[in-house]
């Protein structure tokens, strides 16, 4: 199984714990993933606010270079694979955009790579039996609340990845590891994150109310598989408790880290001691024993 | 609700522009609200989605551009992913911002069009993004220099703030595609 790797810019500064935590789980589970070479950013959020046909080329870049490579695309950022799947599905429906992409890429692109998020190559292509084969540890009934955000789910006809109310992907793999998935009201809400520098205060505000309807669903952790989300509810969780004046000390996991522990890698591997809010009770109950 | 639009005349109406550039049929709605039920700043704005879309629809010109939303839209497609009628509202927001952009009349609390700008610019020099950077210089240039600053010397040590820029990419094909937008577009001059 190989795949041409997407790390995204966050892999080498806000998300470190998530890229690490992917290399390892892929390794652990024989997927290669191979880095394209030359790499650049996909424009982000920054891009589509300014120019459509900008925000499409800047995506197409890298998925050009997947397709000399003769590789399906494997993002784990969720605006990455957002804005990859988007230019994709611009320049396949949309002759005006194409030509636009071409023109500004230099070289043309059809839109045919396919673009996967290591979570559905985790589920789909190694599949929840193999994933339970492989691992050596439980999650012991950790309670977790899965936390999904925007750029997975929405727009549904580009993303087309799990039912965009109520997805359950996340939650199948906390089950397969012995977790138990909290049903919750949160799971698909925005996490303010497109504001986090320039509107703090709202960020603060949406990410609030996710991080209290989890604990109130009695989550001992929220898993997420959005490097944005990850920050809002993580690096931000100081500043929400300043603003509610509640105490939540609620650990935001990559699911990637649960599946790590599950498959016996070292938290430190994993990138654990990167989370701002400290995860040791997470660690601790896969510890506990080995099934 | 009441609303006061300046009217403009037909050939040359804000709605045929923006629903060129996004791609979407404004007529198709019928007002149903379920886009401004469920977006997470309608509270904390001064026209919802749905409304937006009404004012468009009746002939609303260019003050239409300075409605906050324009900026405070988290682009999380959650009107666009639940309209009946299948309207990509998200896309209309963003065909907004480029007009307001391109007429030079998008000033709004926080400055979100300042921060794009830096954050191209360091995709456009290295690239790549540059957190460091980007911050630095938006904190600079807002003159907000202590936000965010207690948690800089954790976030380093931690590994996620990266010193030094961003190296590996292929730096000349991104300049290329920004040196083929017209006149400095996205980023500073």
């Amino acid at each position: 199984m190989k795949y041409a790797y997407y790390p995204g810019c966050s892999a080498h500064s806000t998300a470190r714990d998530m890229h690490e935590s992917s290399l390892a789980v892929a390794k652990a589970l024989g997927i290669e993933l191979a880095e394209i070479k030359g790499w650049t950013c996909c424009g982000a959020s920054a891009a589509h606010q300014t120019d459509r046909a900008l925000a499409a080329s800047l995506a197409a870049a890298n998925l050009v270079l997947c397709k000399e490579m003769g590789m399906d695309m494997v993002v784990n950022c969720a605006a990455c694979y957002n804005r990859s799947k988007t230019a994709n599905y611009e320049v396949i429906n949309s002759s005006v955009m194409r030509e636009s992409v071409n023109q500004l890429l230099g070289q043309p692109y059809d839109g045919s790579v396919a673009v996967r998020h290591f979570v559905e190559v985790l589920t789909k292509d190694i599949g929840a039996a193999k994933l339970r084969k492989s691992f050596k540890q439980s999650l012991n009934g950790l309670k977790v609340a899965c936390y999904y955000g925007c750029y997975l789910l929405r727009p549904p006809e580009v993303t087309n990845f799990d039912d965009p109310e109520n997805p359950t992907i996340l939650e199948s793999l906390v089950e397969a590891m012995g977790g138990e998935s909290l049903d919750w009201p949160g799971k698909v809400d925005c996490c303010g994150g497109g504001l986090n520098l320039t509107r703090t205060e709202i960020t603060v505000q949406r990410s609030a109310a996710i991080i209290d309807m989890a604990q109130k669903a009695g989550a001992d952790c929220i898993a997420v598989a959005c490097p944005m989300c990850q920050t809002s509810l993580d690096l931000r969780q100081k500043d929400i408790e300043k603003a509610t004046g509640k105490q939540y000390n609620m650990p935001i996991v990559y699911i990637t880290q649960l599946l790590g522990l599950c498959l016996g890698i070292s938290p430190k591997e994993l990138g654990f001691d990167r989370l701002m809010v400290p995860a040791a009770a997470v660690i601790k109950a896969t510890s506990v024993t080995a099934r | 609700m009441t609303i006061k639009i300046k009217k403009q005349p037909a050939a040359e109406s804000l709605i045929r522009i923006v629903e060129k550039r996004a791609d979407v049929s404004l007529s198709k709605c019928y007002q149903c609200k379920k886009c401004s039920v469920g977006c997470p700043v309608a509270g904390q704005t001064e026209s919802p989605p749905s409304e937006i879309i009404r004012r468009l629809q009746l002939g609303a010109g260019d003050e239409l551009l300075q409605t906050d939303l324009i900026w405070t839209c988290l682009s999380c497609e959650t009107c666009y992913a639940r309209c009946p009628n299948e309207i990509n509202f998200a896309a209309v927001i963003d065909a907004l911002r480029s007009i307001a952009l391109e007429k030079g009349v998008a000033k709004p609390e926080g400055n979100p069009p300042l921060f794009n700008r830096l954050f191209l610019n360091t995709v456009k020099t290295f690239g790549r993004a540059y957190d460091l950077q980007m911050i630095a210089l938006f904190k600079i240039r807002t003159g907000n220099i202590m936000a965010d600053t207690e948690k800089f010397p954790t976030m380093i040590k931690k590994g996620k703030m990266a010193l030094l820029p961003p190296s590996g990419a292929d730096k000349r094909k991104v300049r290329r595609i920004f040196d083929r937008l017209p006149e400095n577009k996205g980023t500073e001059k």
